[in-house]
């Protein structure tokens, strides 16, 4: 059985997360694939060949993926699948492939499986429900496996090693379903949210988008770690966004996780327990985030992160 | 114009649930159940766009057991106009429940769809983008804003590196995020005036859909929990674990 990978990109990059794809494919055994679809994004192409236990990258170049719609994504990885007999077909859980996937679902009609984060063969897997709270082995004889894979349950394949050959494929018709009016990407000089080794999240506590800057900054930029939030500090207009972490934002796993100010709803925990080392600074020590964290410290976070970050200077 | 929103009968998100002894699933016996909160806000923003005079009718939409009329009760409560239940008791998987609503949207012509981005319970995050393309219209899934202009909407999506906006011609599929909106209360006075709006129920062998399960769910159970670590006396303390023991910095 073939896998194809769905290749996360922006033209010009390729997603860190597309490696942890890989690394779920490499899971279902046989030859794994990478659809590399876009507008002018061969450099995209060479950089996917080079990763480790790609067998072809097929490059489809053409305006109808500049901005990666779902609609026309979803024909053209359909139409890959009929002519190339993919009997599986793996995007990251993340906002592009869980916008993606279940419409390649849909158009092969097979039932697609979300979020997986364990695969025992082709059509066993593990995916968690109930914001993680439990978790469900799942059986699928469809002819053509669609899953989203949650990119913190599989480690990285590596970056480089492998010498794929690039293929070039036919475009299909620009369906005109719908167009990208504009993006408002946060730009940050940090790693990010969802890839980083290191993350500083900070909540209500903080009480101001201001303090959340100028205590967390410093720490983040020290430790080299990317910043995120909790769903209050989002709601209130600390941080857009996509700083989120919870089941309704981001999940992270990263080796090691501060949370600042950030009482632990559950929704939160969803986004991190599977952080390896797990820090809590908050004032309140009933505050639900010390029952995981493996390092929590009572007191007023406005003292005791910028004494972390001096100390973490010398 | 028409909006339809599917809405979905899910245990309360206040409940903590708990897996049956047997691994057989999550009890539900005695647990309360409430309508989807993603689909709550696809309610209100449905309801917000008739008010607005942008829309002249809102159709809330249910598939499952006869309880579910509860939910699109809810619905209607908050400024629904009608409601219909596909009726049946067999477990419905989300590609069965795409299948139903694109048969009702066939018989009620909306010019557009708002559902949930995900279900609370499965958190498939699936429905809507298969109903978009089941009836090949085009997709905005996690919308926090929508701005309709005649017949062109567009919708501004919360995505990993930020935001974007989408152009979308109607008839198309939205799917509701968290900061789309946040819904009202229904008021009692609304709540007794939902009793006599029409519920119409469809028996769902009615529509002509095959929605037999098509993937089986063999085992549930509990993650592993997480032990509480230690408390540390101070950011020294704190430090020198951090570098000496878990050797992470």
């Amino acid at each position: 059985m073939k896998t194809l990978v769905i290749a996360e990109h922006d033209n010009a990059a390729l997603a860190p997360a597309t490696l942890n794809v890989l690394a779920a494919a490499a899971r279902l055994g046989g030859e794994v694939d990478l659809l590399v679809a876009g507008q002018d994004c061969r450099a995209v192409a060479e950089v996917a060949a080079a990763v480790a236990g790609v067998a072809r990258v097929i490059l489809v170049d053409a305006p109808a993926y500049k901005d990666q719609l779902a609609e026309n994504l979803a024909a053209l990885v359909v139409a890959q699948v009929r002519t190339k007999s993919y009997g599986a077909v793996l995007a990251a859980a993340s906002a592009f492939g869980k916008n993606l996937a279940p419409r390649v679902a849909a158009l092969l009609d097979v039932a697609q499986v979300s979020d997986v984060v364990s695969i025992t063969a082709v059509g066993r897997y593990v995916r968690p429900i109930y914001a993680g709270n439990v978790l469900v082995s799942v059986e699928s004889d469809e002819p053509v496996q669609v899953l989203t894979v949650r990119p913190t349950s599989f480690d990285a394949v590596a970056a480089t090693g492998g010498a794929a050959t690039v293929e070039e494929a036919q475009a299909e018709a620009d369906l005109g379903l719908s167009r990208l009016v504009g993006r408002a990407l946060s730009k940050s000089e940090r790693p990010e949210l969802g890839s980083a080794a290191i993350v500083v999240s900070g909540g209500r506590g903080l009480g101001n988008g201001d303090n959340y800057q100028q205590v967390l900054a410093p720490l983040a930029d020290r430790l080299g770690a990317a910043l995120g939030a909790s769903r209050a500090a989002v709601d209130a207009g600390y941080v857009p966004n996509d700083y989120q972490v919870g089941q309704t934002g981001k999940i992270v796993a990263p080796g090691l996780y501060l949370a600042v100010g950030i009482s632990g709803a559950i929704q939160h925990l969803a986004g991190m327990k599977d952080s390896k080392v797990i820090v809590a600074i908050n004032k309140d020590p009933d505050a639900p985030i010390f029952q995981v964290a493996d390092y929590g410290l009572v007191g007023d976070l406005f003292e005791a992160v910028p004494q972390l970050t001096a100390s973490l200077a010398s | 114009m028409k909006i339809l929103v599917p809405v979905k009968r899910v245990v309360d998100y206040n409940v903590k649930v708990r897996v049956r002894g047997d691994g057989s699933g999550v009890e539900l016996a005695g647990v309360k159940m409430a309508i989807n909160p993603f689909d709550e806000i696809a309610v209100e923003e449905a309801v917000r766009l008739r008010e607005a005079s942008m829309a002249t009718e809102v159709v809330a939409v249910s598939c499952g057991p006869t309880a579910c009329q509860e939910t699109l009760r809810t619905a209607l409560a908050m400024g629904a106009d009608r409601a219909i239940l596909v009726e049946t008791d067999a477990e419905l998987q989300p590609l069965a429940v795409a299948k139903l609503l694109k048969a009702v949207a066939d018989k009620e012509q909306p010019d557009l769809v708002i559902c949930g981005k995900q279900a609370i319970d499965d958190d498939a995050n699936q429905t809507g983008q298969i109903l978009a393309a089941l009836m090949g219209r085009g997709q905005a899934t996690f919308a926090s804003k929508l701005v309709l202009s005649g017949r062109t909407l567009e919708v501004t999506r919360e995505v990993d590196g930020g935001l974007e906006t989408l152009a979308l011609e109607l008839p198309a599929v939205v799917t509701a995020d968290l900061r789309l909106n946040e819904p009202r209360y229904a008021t009692l006075p609304n709540i007794m005036k939902a009793k006599k709006k029409p519920l119409e129920v469809l028996p769902a062998g009615a529509l002509g859909v095959d929605v037999a399960p098509r993937l089986r769910h063999t085992r549930h159970a509990e993650p592993e929990a997480r032990k509480a670590g230690i408390r540390v006396a101070d950011v020294a303390e704190l430090v020198s674990r951090l570098k000496n023991e878990a050797k992470v910095i």
